[in-house]
């Protein structure tokens, strides 16, 4: 596969999310302010010096950071999620870059920011279903024409996370990603306090989520933060990783294990044999993860150190803070929109 | 939420909260986050607290009623309370950024439904930021009035994605709306009152209510006269700039 880039696009704020149609015409990207933006590239050749096209504002979420960006597999919706708990449908229009006006529904239920989004889908339900992830720990599943939650995974639990890893009394394990492996239903899902990914199975007529198996891996404190299914050789992929890690040589950890045993013949959970690769099991072996990893020894104490900053990252930057009422004054008088006014 | 209770700040002599002990800043930054209860979905909005005249216990099921009217902003209610009248059998709520503002409201509509038995059981208040969270109150299509009478006006350009009628926020209100709905805006700023009218104006989704069919309904005078800045506003003669739009289904 060779990829190249063929055009650049600029956004005044951070970018925090991007979905490209499934025609290939559009790209999508929301800022840090909710915005969600779209560029045509229709028009745009590649063999061309570009014409420097202007991305329109599309749809927002009010004030709010958009976590997570997907369309649906027949094209018709894009979903949006945020940090306030909400997953927005909205029709994909004709013209988006007239704006995105008809939301077809909010999906509500989850009690924490969602983090992120996925669709299920089969060749006997062609239009899937909608999964979710949540710092409330649980992957839900949702129609998206209604709005309606049409099941509750509580993954933390179920998976039996809880007694092993809590340390906080009150702190949820996040969900970090969700991956749905193509041609099947199954979604794994990386979840904060794990090492290794769980395994859900969906069943797309009953409607209802369940833990099909917990891969734990061994040896090292892995804990995903990322996830992608490879389409034709049955292998997940997984990466760890942070930047602007304190106090080691290396300022950023990326770590990539492999699964394998996806393929379409044993994808019965009950009888399905996942097998974690070895570092020269996987295709590519050492030279592949030496040019993704940027060395292959990764020390234990980085991994750790690895972990808590990715916690910490994520619960800093979507979780709200709850102040007392003093530090909340406190607050608002040294804000900076206050401070420049004076 | 509406609760009875001894209050010292309830005037003796006519019943109502008085004014002056809900004084509060002028104005809020709808874009801070404040910590108020917001419910996690429709489902989760318990009539019984608000209404319970319609609704005698908790248990919703055996009704289907839902509010249909929402003030937007309501400050200290006139709206609700003229409207409250009008249209007995519709439950409404008012939608109000400030906590003091909105205590103040509540303690209004309990006096008045003490003053007045039978009466203004279909209106009352909510604390919350009406510009994250309509979806967590309003049904795809439940409401059939909105209203935005003299909202902050937000002059400077950078603070304009403050105001309260904006392109995107009028994707959700279409949302809350039912096709045939109606948002009723009205301001004494006339630069706002031009922005909402553009708006409102330039959205596939709304289509400006003709002359005549303003003068037939009966609400539309209400918009200048009902509530507590209106009222201001006539009184200093001020002139006031109006926009009143019905949800249409979008051209395909
Ligand atoms: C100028 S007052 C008008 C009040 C009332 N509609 C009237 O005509 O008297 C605007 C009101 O909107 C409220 N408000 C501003 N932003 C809001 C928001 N995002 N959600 C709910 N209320 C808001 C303010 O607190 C204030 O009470």
């Amino acid at each position: 596969m060779k990829f190249s880039n063929f055009s650049n696009r600029s956004s005044e704020k951070r970018v925090t999310a991007v979905a490209l149609s499934n025609d290939g015409l559009h790209v999508c990207f929301a800022d840090k302010f909710g915005v969600v933006w779209v560029v045509d590239l229709d028009s745009v050749d590649s063999n061309q010096a570009l014409v420097n096209k202007k991305a329109a504002q599309m749809l927002a979420h009010y004030c709010s950071i958009i976590t997570s960006l997907e369309f649906s597999p027949d094209g018709r919706f894009i979903v949006s999620a945020d940090r306030d708990f909400k997953i927005r449908v909205t029709v994909f229009p004709k013209k988006p870059l007239d704006g995105a006006h008809e939301i077809q529904s909010f999906c509500l239920g989850h009690t924490e920011f969602v983090s992120c989004l996925a669709f299920v889908s089969t060749s006997e339900y062609p239009q899937g279903f909608l999964v979710s992830g949540s710092g409330d720990s649980t992957v839900r599943l949702w129609n998206i024409s209604s709005g309606s939650l049409l099941d509750t995974c509580e993954v933390e639990m179920k998976a039996g996370l809880l007694e092993s890893n809590r340390r906080g009394e009150d702190c949820n394990s996040a969900i970090t990603d969700l991956c749905t492996i193509p041609d099947c239903t199954m979604i794994a899902v990386a979840i904060q306090s794990l090492q290794g990914i769980v395994l859900l199975s969906c069943d797309l007529s009953a409607r209802t989520l369940s833990i099909a198996k917990v891969v734990s891996i061994m040896g090292e404190t892995f804990i995903p933060t990322s996830s992608r299914a490879s389409f034709s050789a049955g292998l997940l992929w997984m990466v760890s990783g942070v930047s602007n890690l304190r106090g080691f040589d290396h300022h950023s950890l990326a770590r990539v294990r492999v699964i394998s045993g996806f393929n379409k013949s044993n994808l019965d959970p009950q009888e399905f044999e996942p097998i974690v690769l070895e570092d020269n099991e996987i295709p590519g072996g050492y030279k592949l993860l030496e040019k993704l990893q940027g060395s292959v020894v990764v020390e234990e104490k980085v991994f750790l150190a690895a972990a808590e900053a990715v916690k910490t990252a994520m619960s800093n930057l979507l979780v709200k803070k709850q102040y007392s009422v003093e530090k909340r004054e406190f607050r608002k008088r040294t804000r900076n929109d206050r401070k420049t006014k004076q | 939420m509406l609760e009875t209770k001894a209050n010292p700040n309830i005037s003796k002599s006519t019943g109502l909260p008085r004014k002056r002990f809900y004084r509060a800043r002028a104005h809020s930054n709808p874009l801070s986050d404040s910590h108020f209860p917001v419910p996690i979905s429709p489902s989760h909005v318990d009539y019984s607290l608000h209404y319970p005249h319609f609704f005698p216990s908790s248990d919703q099921s055996d009704s289907s009623k839902k509010i249909q009217f929402a003030d937007i902003g309501c400050g200290f209610g006139g709206l609700l309370i003229s409207l409250s009248t009008l249209f007995p059998e519709t439950l409404m709520i008012g939608m109000e950024l400030r906590d003091k503002v909105t205590e103040y409201v509540k303690e209004r509509i309990l006096a008045l439904r003490v003053a007045n038995p039978g009466q203004n059981q279909n209106i009352s208040v909510t604390r919350t930021n009406s510009m994250k969270y309509i979806p967590n109150y309003f049904e795809k299509g439940q409401l059939s009035k909105m209203f935005f009478l003299f909202p902050d006006p937000h002059f400077k350009e950078k603070n304009h994605r403050r105001r309260v009628i904006s392109t995107h926020l009028l994707d959700e209100y279409a949302y809350a709306l039912g096709v045939g709905g109606i948002i009723y805006t009205i301001t004494d700023v006339e630069e706002l009152g031009e922005w909402m009218k553009a708006c409102l104006e330039s959205h596939p989704m709304f289509e400006a209510l003709t002359e005549k069919e303003l003068e037939a309904d009966p609400v539309v005078e209400l918009l200048s006269s009902a509530t507590e800045e209106g009222q201001k506003v006539a009184r200093n003669g001020g002139q006031t700039f109006r926009a009143v739009y019905r949800r249409v289904t979008p051209p395909l």
